[in-house]
Parts: structure tokens; sequence; C-alpha cells
């Protein structure tokens, strides 16, 4: 087990490669729940808007 | 040409959120199932390279980030052209939206490839045409986000990033065939679709696997963040403040 984490020496190398990759794959999956809970936040001050008018393709 | 009118349907913001917050699950499923495989696989079951011994287990995620970095350019590219020429207003959404993703896996890849490069080239970075193509498809993906924000008006924002996102993706054959076309540092690939790989099996499935994850993840992030983006586009119609005030899942 030891050995298989040691990597033939090359350990720092290739789990810091992982350890990279992880960071920033996290940051993107929170991503989404991150940019909802500020928009939950801000949201009750807004007044409701108009309906939009019918047959308009967005 | 007219788009049918299926897809415009589908381009209306509530039916967009419905039909893609019910995709993501049946989308991240089997993006774990193969990342597990492919760890293990790559990590655990694969050989030691005869060459680089053990180092080259970087490759599982350098090359499916690699991979990805330029297939989501030009996910994004296309849809920046729907923008463009139908003028569909969730397609500009979903180029901004797809941007920060394509961005991150450009992030693996250079950071990654930069670990890998200092114990097998002895140097964290080198203006090689690879790398440096690399690098610019990570400042084209900053440059749509940033050109969408530097103007007053949103909509001409998003506008003037999908034509920066369209001229960009000149860059997408530039950085795949870098190592062809210049002497480079970087090697070739390994992986080839139209003759034998030159890769042992039981190191390029898990690799295989992992690209198809990186897919995988990537179109379930993409939905997972344009249906965030579509609640703040439309946080004043009525299903959107419901959706807000409701249930609290992501």
């Amino acid at each position: 087990m030891s050995e298989w984490f040691a990597m033939d020496g090359y350990g720092a190398y290739v789990w810091g490669a992982y350890a990279v990759a992880l960071v920033v794959m996290l940051w993107d999956i929170t991503a989404p729940a991150r940019a909802r809970r500020q928009l939950r936040r801000r949201q009750p001050t807004r007044p409701p808007r108009q309906p939009a008018r019918p047959g308009q393709p967005t | 040409m007219k788009l049918p009118v299926w897809f415009h349907r589908l381009g209306s913001p509530p039916s967009f959120y419905r039909i893609a917050g019910k995709a993501i699950p049946w989308l991240l499923i089997p993006t774990i199932l193969l990342t597990i495989y492919g760890l293990y696989g790559g990590l655990v079951l694969a050989p030691a390279d005869y060459q680089q011994s053990d180092a080259f287990r970087i490759i599982y995620i350098h090359v499916p980030a690699a991979w990805m970095s330029m297939a989501g350019y030009a996910l994004m590219a296309v849809s920046a052209f729907i923008a463009l020429v139908w003028r569909m207003k969730l397609a500009e959404l979903m180029v901004q939206t797809a941007a920060p993703i394509g961005a991150a896996f450009t992030v693996i890849t250079l950071a990654t490839g930069s670990i890998w490069g200092k114990p097998m080239w002895g140097t964290w970075w080198d203006w090689d045409p690879r790398l440096t193509s690399e690098l610019v498809l990570l400042f084209l993906y900053l440059g749509v986000i940033a050109l969408a924000q530097a103007f007053e008006d949103k909509r001409a924002g998003r506008r003037a990033a999908c034509f920066l996102a369209l001229i960009g993706v000149v860059n997408v054959p530039i950085v795949h065939f870098a190592v062809t076309w210049w002497n480079s540092l970087h090697q070739g690939s390994t992986i080839r679709v139209f003759s034998e790989s030159t890769i042992h099996p039981s190191m390029k499935w898990p690799l295989l696997a992992m690209a198809v994850a990186a897919y995988l993840y990537f179109i379930a992030s993409w939905l997972a963040r344009t249906r965030v983006a579509l609640l703040e586009q439309e946080s004043g119609a009525q299903w959107a403040q419901q959706e807000l005030k409701g249930n609290r899942d992501v």
C-alpha cells in the first residue's frame, strides 16, 4: 500500500496533479448551488414582472 | 433555414429548466461509475510505463481534461453560432455558462501538464506550440466571460462574446495539430481513431472511460449552470419566483 502511494518516487507529482484536479472540479460542481443561494438572498426585493406577450419566441 | 418548432419549445426558459433538471442525474450517475472505473483501472490495475514508470498515471486526468477543454470550446462555439444566426436567447446564455466549465478543464490541463513536465522534461513550463496554444485557449474562455460583462447592456455584451467565441474556434485545431505541425516538446497522440492506438489496452480503457466521464460531466455542469442563469434572467417571471421560494433542491 505505501509502495502504491510512493508511485515509484513520483508520488508528489502524481498526487499533486490529482489534488489540483479535485480542487478545480469541486469549485465547478458547487458553482450552481452557490449562484442559486446568492440569487435567493436578493430575490424578495423584486416586484413581479408583467407577463410576456404571447407568441413571442424567446 | 428555419429551426424546428420543438427546438424553440426547448428554448423556452421554463421547459428547458424542467427538462434539464430531469436530465442531470442521468448524466451524473454514469459519470460517477465511469470515474470510479477509470481511476481504479488507471491508478491501480494498469502497469507502470516502461519509460515513465508511475509518473505516466497523470495521463488519466491530463488527457481527458485536455480533450474536454477543446471539445467544450467547440460546443460553446456551436452555441454561439446558433445564438448569432437564429438570435436564440437561451443559446447566448449557454455560451456564458459553458465558458467557466471549459476554463476549469483548461486550468486542470495546464496545471497537471506542468506537474507532469517537471519530472519528465525537467521544466514546469516551456513556450512550446502545444502548451502556448492551450494557454491561448484559457485566455479565450476568460475573454468570453470578461467581454460579456464589459457592456452596460447585458444582451449586447453576450452577443459580442458570441462573436469572440466563434472567432476563437480557429484555435482548437491549432491546439490539436500543434504536435504534428511544429517541432514540439510535447509527445504526439497515442490514442488513434483511424489506426491502431499505440497504447496498451490495459492503459487505454481507463483513459477512454475518464474521457467519456469528462464529457458527461461537462454537459451536466453546463445544464446546471444554465438552469441557475435562467432563474436569474427570468427572476421576474412567476415560475422562477416559485422555484426560488419553493423547494430547496439544486
